[in-house]
């Protein structure tokens, strides 16, 4: 992938900023995605939460179900390969995906390699729990990052662990002398390179979205003001009572996140939430795959 | 002068960054309340298109925002925006706010793989560099358009009274001089602001 083709990957991401990327499993569930106001949807067969109640290994979708969303929509369709499937990313960009989910919600398919994402002309997003992980995988090619959360559950609590991990390294990383630097780049195992780009920036050099267990419009908008630039919801939409209405709301709440009268103007009467798992009642926790 | 960016999805930041090298003060424009302040000039920028739209009529923006644009407001939209200022979509029953006598196809250049850079004349600017992502282009113009630059035979830039649009994105190069263009040609010559001096560089 030259220069430029990773400035233009990296610029989608940007169109896509203050939007809600949904989680669909059929054509219609996509339209219904986008009449909400998603900004793109994410293809898969199976849902999050449906991955985590039914076990086994979870693999790539079936090609002709990602065609059948690309054909129904006209916002980005993205779709997730298994952590180091470089062959699955390859069929995804045979099918012109517009972003390649490189994703832990899978079974990984390599416990020690991602896919380097360099050899492919189409986009990557990441997955990362911290600003090491997060580096890392931009140095293999992700033009966008987000936030691992937990994703099936319901519950936020993992991906606000996660986007403080990274807002607070940020800062602690900005307010270093340059020559503490070079120690940082060894102990968080990332490029010195991406590294003085975030002690001079204040940011990634990428998109950081947030995704895994937004469920509610208030969830949303607390990652938002956490310091998201976006939203994944996966469970959250079609899990729950009213999915149209919800999906809605969840759309006004990521425009509007610091507005607590509109906040609470959308969250009124949406039916039934999804139920959720605790955090603690879970056996497997996704985020810890891919580091 | 103060412009006004639509701020409700999409790449705004970009966008207020440029206005701001030039020295123009700006706002977001997210809900109602927002559109009390005097506005100079307006701004709607890349993002989705259909996810814009649907939160114009959602926080009830499009009436007010529209009024504005027909009385004469300086706007410029890029992408999403231009086709948001679109008379016609290409494609589609109903158009948004139909400011400018100009038929725009979306998706035109095909999924992410057809967004391309490219660097090419812009009437009134120069040779300038240009990202198109998930682009637009504008099929056919009116006669009273002006068309101010066209790349590979398509038009993707133009211009009708108080309305510029580009398909490509000005936002995302490190180059102003497409801001500079609407605030100076269109802005100061156009609307009633004197309250301002331009930052040159």
């Amino acid at each position: 992938m030259n220069n430029e083709r990773y400035e233009l990957n990296k610029n989608l991401a940007q169109m896509l900023k203050g939007g809600v990327i949904m989680d669909v499993s059929t054509p219609e569930q996509a339209q219904i995605a986008e009449a909400a106001g998603a900004a793109a949807v994410m293809a898969l067969e199976r849902i999050p939460a449906d991955i985590r109640a039914a076990g086994g290994v979870s693999r790539m979708s079936d090609p002709k179900m990602i065609r059948g969303i690309q054909a129904a929509v006209s916002i980005p369709v993205m779709a997730k390969v298994r952590i180091g499937h470089f062959v699955e990313a390859q069929i995804l960009e045979a099918l012109e995906i517009d972003y390649i989910d490189e994703s832990e919600v899978l079974s990984p398919a390599d416990d020690k390699y991602h896919v380097d994402k360099t050899l492919f002309k189409v986009p990557f997003v990441c997955g990362a729990k911290n600003l090491g992980e997060a580096l890392r995988r931009i140095a293999e090619g992700a033009s966008m990052i987000r936030t691992k959360g937990e994703p099936g559950t319901g519950d936020v609590i993992q991906a606000v662990r996660h986007i403080r991990a990274m807002t607070s390294e940020i800062r602690r990383i900005q307010s270093m002398k340059e020559d503490e630097l070079y120690h940082a780049a060894k102990e968080l195992q990332v490029p010195f390179d991406l590294l003085k780009y975030v002690h001079e920036n204040g940011h990634l050099p990428v998109v950081n979205f947030a995704a895994g267990g937004v469920a509610t419009p208030a969830d949303a908008a607390l990652m938002m003001q956490l310091g998201a630039e976006g939203v994944f919801v996966g469970s959250g939409i079609f899990k729950s009572g009213n999915p149209a209405k919800r999906a809605q709301a969840i759309v006004k709440a990521v425009t509007n996140y610091n507005d607590p009268k509109i906040l609470a103007e959308i969250s009124e009467d949406l039916g039934e939430a999804m139920i959720g798992i605790n955090e603690s009642e879970i056996q497997l926790l996704m985020a810890e795959r891919g580091m | 002068m103060r412009v006004g960016v639509l701020a409700l999805q999409g790449g705004f930041i970009e966008h207020i960054r440029h206005l701001q090298t030039l020295g123009a003060d700006t706002f977001e424009i997210r809900k109602r309340l927002d559109l009390a302040q005097p506005m100079d000039g307006l701004i709607i920028p890349g993002g989705e298109s259909t996810t814009i739209g649907k939160l114009l009529n959602d926080l009830d923006l499009f009436d007010d925002l529209k009024k504005k644009i027909d009385s004469g407001l300086p706007v410029f939209g890029t992408c999403a925006g231009m086709i948001l200022l679109a008379r016609e979509i290409a494609g589609m029953e109903t158009a948004c706010f139909s400011s400018i006598d100009i038929v725009v196809k979306r998706n035109a250049y095909g999924r992410q793989l057809g967004s391309f850079f490219a660097e090419a004349e812009m009437t009134g600017i120069g040779l300038i560099p240009m990202t198109f992502i998930r682009a637009p282009y504008i099929e056919s113009a009116g006669a009273g358009v002006e068309i101010l630059s066209v790349v590979d035979r398509r038009i993707v830039a133009a211009r009708e009274k108080n309305v510029l649009v580009t398909a490509f994105h000005p936002e995302l190069t490190s180059d102003n001089q497409v801001h500079r263009y609407f605030v100076e040609d269109i802005i100061l010559k156009q609307g009633k602001s004197n309250n301002f001096a331009p930052i040159l560089n």
